[in-house]
């Protein structure tokens, strides 16, 4: 495994893992959430207390998941960056910076449609609600921060100590309904015990949970591709321009 | 037709919005690694190439020892 990932550390290394690995998780993908899908409307019953509200489940609760994987995943990168600086790990922060933004914005908005049928509102300010607010204010900051400094590398250093001090948030965002009182629901799946939830729902939960989790995993791969692409077009339009003014001189 | 009961119309949003995020998410991910693909090979294409892959590594020597007067002149 160390070897595995000492070996990808090398970027030409890497384009070449991402180019082979790229098809099978796009079909992995599409099988994962069409299966998903089908499990989560046609198989999966309405709840005893929830009715067909609880399908929402099915997104909200994956599309949250990733939204602090995601979010961790920076913070890991950004330790690479700052004490080991591993030539990807400020590759792989900005590449999930803008996935894990949008699978925050998703857990928001599904979660405010689910909470407006039952309990009576759109939004409340309480812990949960508001620690997923901030973790996405913190993504839009990290994106921010990486296009208002043009030199990748101090714009990654910069970048690593943000997502590293906001790393505090993913603790509360994960306890703040066991710290606090809220009308969010308390951890029902991974929890002390084993899951709470019945096997009726929690198997179209992990279903979309797996497909969503190789989604992001094909999305972050093909971002990452971007960006190391990026950076080179970028080094070879400074050397153009270097070229020019030495045969204009 | 599938009965999703009084708060359909929640639902159907939930799986609305969700669908044309992550599609537009996919979409704008693809077009910005087709479009760096596309610029690099533009660069490449006009003779602007990357040290490494315009000057490739020479293969390596073989190792010769060194008699005993390079190794005083060393």
């Amino acid at each position: 495994m160390t070897f595995s990932l000492t070996h990808l550390a090398n970027p030409t290394r890497f384009l070449n893992f991402a180019g082979a690995v790229i098809p099978s998780l796009a079909g992995l993908a599409v099988i994962l959430l069409g299966a998903g899908l089908y499990l989560s409307f046609f198989v999966a019953p309405p709840d005893y207390q929830q009715g067909e509200t609880v399908r929402i489940m099915f997104i909200h609760v994956p599309s949250a998941w990733l939204a602090m994987f995601a979010y961790v995943l920076i913070a890991i990168s950004g330790l690479g960056t700052l004490i080991w600086r591993h030539p990807l790990a400020d590759v792989s922060a900005k590449a999930a910076a803008p996935i894990g933004a949008t699978f925050t914005f998703l857990a928001l908005v599904t979660g405010s449609l689910w909470g407006k049928p039952m309990w009576g509102t759109y939004w409340v300010w309480d812990a949960r609600l508001t620690s997923m607010l901030v973790l996405f204010l913190l993504y839009l900051g990290l994106i921010a921060l990486w296009q208002a400094i043009e030199e990748p590398g101090r714009a990654g250093r910069a970048a690593a100590i943000l997502a590293l001090v906001g790393a505090v948030n993913i603790p509360i965002i994960k306890f703040s309904v066991n710290w606090w009182n809220t009308l969010h629901q308390p951890a029902s799946v991974i929890r002390a015990g084993g899951p709470t939830i019945d096997s009726s729902l929690l198997t179209p939960l992990v279903v979309m949970a797996l497909g969503f989790t190789v989604l992001f995993i094909l999305l972050h791969l093909i971002a990452m591709r971007a960006e190391i692409l990026r950076r080179r077009v970028r080094a070879l339009q400074q050397t153009q321009v270097a070229q020019a003014a030495l045969t204009g001189a | 037709m599938l009965n999703l009961g009084p708060h359909a119309s929640f639902i159907i949003a939930a799986y609305a919005v969700t669908f044309v995020v992550v599609a537009a998410l996919v979409a704008v991910t693809i077009a910005d690694d087709r479009k760096q693909r596309r610029l690099l090979a533009d660069l490449e294409r006009r003779g602007i190439t990357r040290r490494s892959a315009a000057n490739p590594r020479p293969a390596a020597k073989p190792k010769v020892s060194r008699t005993a007067s390079e190794k005083g002149s060393a």
